[in-house]
C-alpha cells in the first residue's frame, strides 16, 4: 500500500535533525483525516454547535451571495446559509454512507462465506451468482433497484449496498479460501478438530480481520455513490440538505453561483479521502499485526 | 517448452471453449436477473404499467387491464414469459418501453453511438494520461514516487460529478475553451471524456506503477543501460511494455466503468446518450428501458473480458499450459 505509514517511535534525546525528520515522518495525513471525521461526527450529532445560521431561514435579499465572512460558504437561491446547510446535512449523509456500507458488507459477507465454505454444489452456485452480479457495474445495479422501488433514502441505502456488495463478496471469498489453505488450518485438521470449530475459531477470525479496514474504505465509497444518486435526482430529494441533494439543487445555478456545487462537492471528496486514508492505515496496521 | 505445436494448439482451443461457455453462463444469469427485476414491481403488473404511463396511482378498469395484459402477454405463466424473453434477447429484442410505446432496442440504438464514442475516447485519454504520468514519475526516488502514487489515489477517488463540474467551471465558463452545454463534434467531447478518463487513469496507474517499478529492476533493463541506452529509451522501449500488462487486463472492466460513468457525465454536460436515457427511464420507472440498458452494459462487460482473455491465451505462451 502506498499510504503513509505510522512513524516508528523515536528515542528521546536524539539530535534535532533526526527529531525533525521523525516529526516529518509522522502520519499527518491520518491525523488530518481523523480530525475531519471527528468534526463531522460532532456536526452529525449536534449540528447547532457548529452551524452559524438556521439552515432553513430564508433571506431573499441575500440570495446567491458568494462566500464571505458572514456566510462562509455563500448562500443559495433563497438566501439560506450554505455552511449551515452542509453542517445540518452531515447527519443524513453520514447515516446513508454508514448504512449503505453496512448493507454492502453484510451482504458480501453472506455471499462470500457461502461461496467459500458451503458444500460443493451450493458453493458453486453462489460463486456464479456473485460473478453474475459483478458484471453489473455498481451504479447500474443501484439504478435498477431504484427503478423498481422509486427514489427514497431507504432505497438509496439498499441500492448502494447492493451495488457494492459483489466486489466485496469476491474479496471475502478470496480471503477465506486463502485462510482455508493455510498451514494452521492444516494443523487443526490434523489435530482432529471439528469442521465448525476450524471455521469459527481459525478460518473466519483470520480471513475477516481486514474487514474493519474494508468497512472504512467502503463508507467513503458509499457516500460518493449515494451522493451521485442524489445528484442525478434519484436519491434524497432537494428540500433535504443531504450533500448529494445540495449538489442537485445547486446545478441550475452553476453559471451564477458555482460555489453551491463546488463546496458541497469538496466536502464529499474530503470525506471520501479521509475514509480512504483511515482505511489504508488500518489495513497496514492489521497486516503488520498478523506477522 | 517441449510441447509440440499441435498439442498446445489443442490446449488453447480447449481453453477458449471453456472460457466462452463460462461467459455464456454469466450472460444467461445476467439476463435472468434482468427479467426477474421487471417482475419485481410491487402490486399487479398491468396496473403498475398503466400507473407508470399516466404518472399517477389509481384503480384501473378490467378493460384497461385486459388490453395491457394482452399487449405484454402478462396473463401467461411466468416461465413462458421468461423463455419468451430469453428468445427475444437472443434475437436482439429487449421488449417495449412502457412510456414511449417503442421497442427498447430502437431507443438504445439511437443513443448508443454517442455513448460509445464518449467511452472509447475516455479510454484512449486515460491510457495517454496514465502512460505519461507513470513514465514520468515511477521509480524516480521516494519523493517523486510518493507524489505520483498520491496523485493516482486522489484521481482514482474523485467522484465523476464533481470532477466534471470543476472541468466545466474552469475550462467551459472560466477559460471558455469548450462549450458549456451540449456542443456537437470534437469540442463537446473533450471535457466529458476527460471527466471519465482522469479517475480511470488514476485507477490503472496504481497497478501499472507497481509493475513499472518491478520491471525497472529486471536484468534486461540493466543490460540495456549497460549498452548505453538513455533512461527515457529504457523506460519507453523496455519497461513500459511489461508495465502495461495489468492495465490491459483491466480493459474489459474499464469499458464497463466508462459506460456506467457515462450516466453521470452525460447528465452533467447534457449530452445525448444511453446514460441520459437511463436516468429518465429510472425516474419514470420505465423498467424495460432500464433493464435493457443495464443488460447491454453487462453484455459488453462480459464480451470485452472474454476478448481480453482470448487475446491473452493466444499471445502469452505461459498461459497455454495452465
Amino acid at each position: 500500500m502506498t499510504a503513509l505509514r505510522p512513524s516508528s517511535t523515536s528515542a528521546a534525546g536524539t539530535a534535532p535533525s533526526t527529531r525533525l525528520a521523525a516529526l516529518a515522518r509522522r502520519p499527518w495525513g491520518l491525523y488530518a483525516a481523523v480530525a475531519f471525521v471527528a468534526l463531522l461526527t460532532v456536526a452529525a450529532i449536534a449540528p447547532q454547535l457548529l452551524a452559524t445560521h438556521d439552515p432553513l431561514a430564508l433571506d431573499y435579499p441575500l440570495s446567491l451571495h458568494a462566500p464571505s465572512w458572514t456566510n462562509w460558504f455563500g448562500t443559495d437561491e433563497s438566501g439560506r446559509d450554505l455552511y449551515s446547510r452542509v453542517i445540518f446535512g452531515a447527519r443524513e449523509s453520514l447515516l446513508i454512507g454508514l448504512g449503505a456500507a453496512a448493507v454492502g458488507i453484510v451482504l458480501a459477507l453472506v455471499l462470500g462465506s457461502l461461496a467459500a465454505l458451503a458444500i460443493k454444489p451450493a458453493a458453486v452456485v453462489v460463486d456464479r451468482v456473485v460473478e453474475i452480479l459483478f458484471t453489473f457495474p455498481a451504479l447500474l445495479l443501484a439504478l435498477l433497484l431504484i427503478a423498481i422501488s422509486g427514489p427514497s433514502a431507504t432505497t438509496e441505502i439498499l441500492a448502494v449496498g447492493l451495488g457494492t456488495a459483489p466486489g466485496y463478496a469476491r474479496m471475502i471469498r478470496g480471503q477465506i479460501l486463502a485462510a482455508k489453505g493455510s498451514a494452521y488450518v492444516e494443523a487443526a485438521t490434523a489435530l482432529g478438530h471439528s469442521r465448525s470449530r476450524i471455521v469459527f475459531a481459525h478460518i473466519l477470525p483470520n480471513a475477516l480481520r481486514p474487514l474493519v479496514a474494508v468497512f472504512a474504505l467502503s463508507v467513503g465509497q458509499s457516500i460518493v455513490w449515494a451522493s451521485s444518486l442524489s445528484f442525478l435526482g434519484l436519491g434524497v430529494a432537494p428540500p433535504s440538505s443531504e450533500w448529494g441533494a445540495l449538489l442537485d439543487a445547486g446545478r441550475q445555478y452553476i453559471v451564477q453561483a458555482g460555489w453551491l456545487i463546488v463546496v458541497p462537492g469538496l466536502v464529499i471528496v474530503a470525506v471520501a479521502l479521509a475514509a480512504t486514508t483511515i482505511g489504508r492505515h488500518l489495513q497496514s496496521y492489521l497486516e503488520r499485526g498478523e506477522k | 517448452m517441449t510441447r509440440t505445436s499441435s498439442s498446445s494448439t489443442r490446449a488453447v482451443a480447449r481453453q477458449l471453449v471453456r472460457k466462452t461457455l463460462s461467459a455464456l453462463v454469466v450472460l444467461w444469469g445476467a439476463a435472468t436477473v434482468a427479467f426477474f427485476a421487471q417482475l419485481a414491481l410491487p402490486g399487479d403488473r398491468a396496473t403498475a404499467i398503466l400507473n407508470i404511463r399516466s404518472g399517477q396511482a389509481q384503480l384501473r378498469t378490467p378493460a384497461e387491464l385486459a388490453q395491457i395484459n394482452e399487449q405484454y402477454g402478462l396473463q401467461r405463466p411466468v416461465i413462458v414469459q421468461y423463455l419468451d424473453y430469453l428468445r427475444g434477447l437472443v434475437g436482439g429484442d429487449f421488449g417495449n418501453s412502457y412510456q414511449q410505446y417503442r421497442p427498447v432496442t430502437a431507443i438504445i440504438g439511437e443513443q448508443l453511438g454517442a455513448t460509445l464514442t464518449l467511452s472509447l475516447t475516455a479510454i484512449v485519454f486515460a491510457w495517454v494520461l496514465m502512460v505519461v504520468w507513470v513514465t514520468l514519475t515511477a521509480g524516480r526516488g521516494p519523493r517523486v514516487g510518493a507524489l505520483g502514487a498520491l496523485v493516482d489515489v486522489v484521481a482514482a477517488g474523485l467522484p465523476a460529478y464533481w470532477l466534471g463540474i470543476i472541468l466545466l467551471l474552469v475550462f467551459g465558463l472560466g477559460l471558455r475553451w469548450f462549450p458549456v452545454i451540449g456542443g456537437t463534434g470534437v469540442n463537446g467531447l473533450i471535457l466529458p471524456a476527460l471527466t471519465l478518463a482522469i479517475p480511470l487513469a488514476g485507477f490503472m496507474s496504481q497497478s501499472t506503477r507497481t509493475e513499472f517499478e518491478r520491471a525497472l529492476e529486471q536484468p534486461f533493463v540493466i543490460s540495456a543501460r549497460m549498452r548505453g541506452m538513455s533512461d527515457a529509451g529504457v523506460r519507453l522501449r523496455h519497461v513500459l511494455r511489461h508495465a502495461v500488462i495489468p492495465a490491459v487486463t483491466l480493459s474489459g472492466w474499464a469499458l464497463g466503468a466508462t459506460l456506467s460513468g457515462a450516466v453521470i457525465v452525460e447528465s452533467i454536460f447534457s449530452r445525448p446518450g444511453i446514460g441520459n436515457v437511463l436516468v429518465t427511464a429510472v425516474s419514470s420507472q420505465d423498467l424495460p428501458v432500464v433493464v435493457g440498458i443495464v443488460t447491454l452494459v453487462a453484455v459488453v462487460y462480459v464480451v470485452a473480458n472474454l476478448i481480453v482473455d482470448v487475446v491473452y491465451t493466444v499471445v502469452d505462451p505461459r498461459l497455454k499450459a495452465s
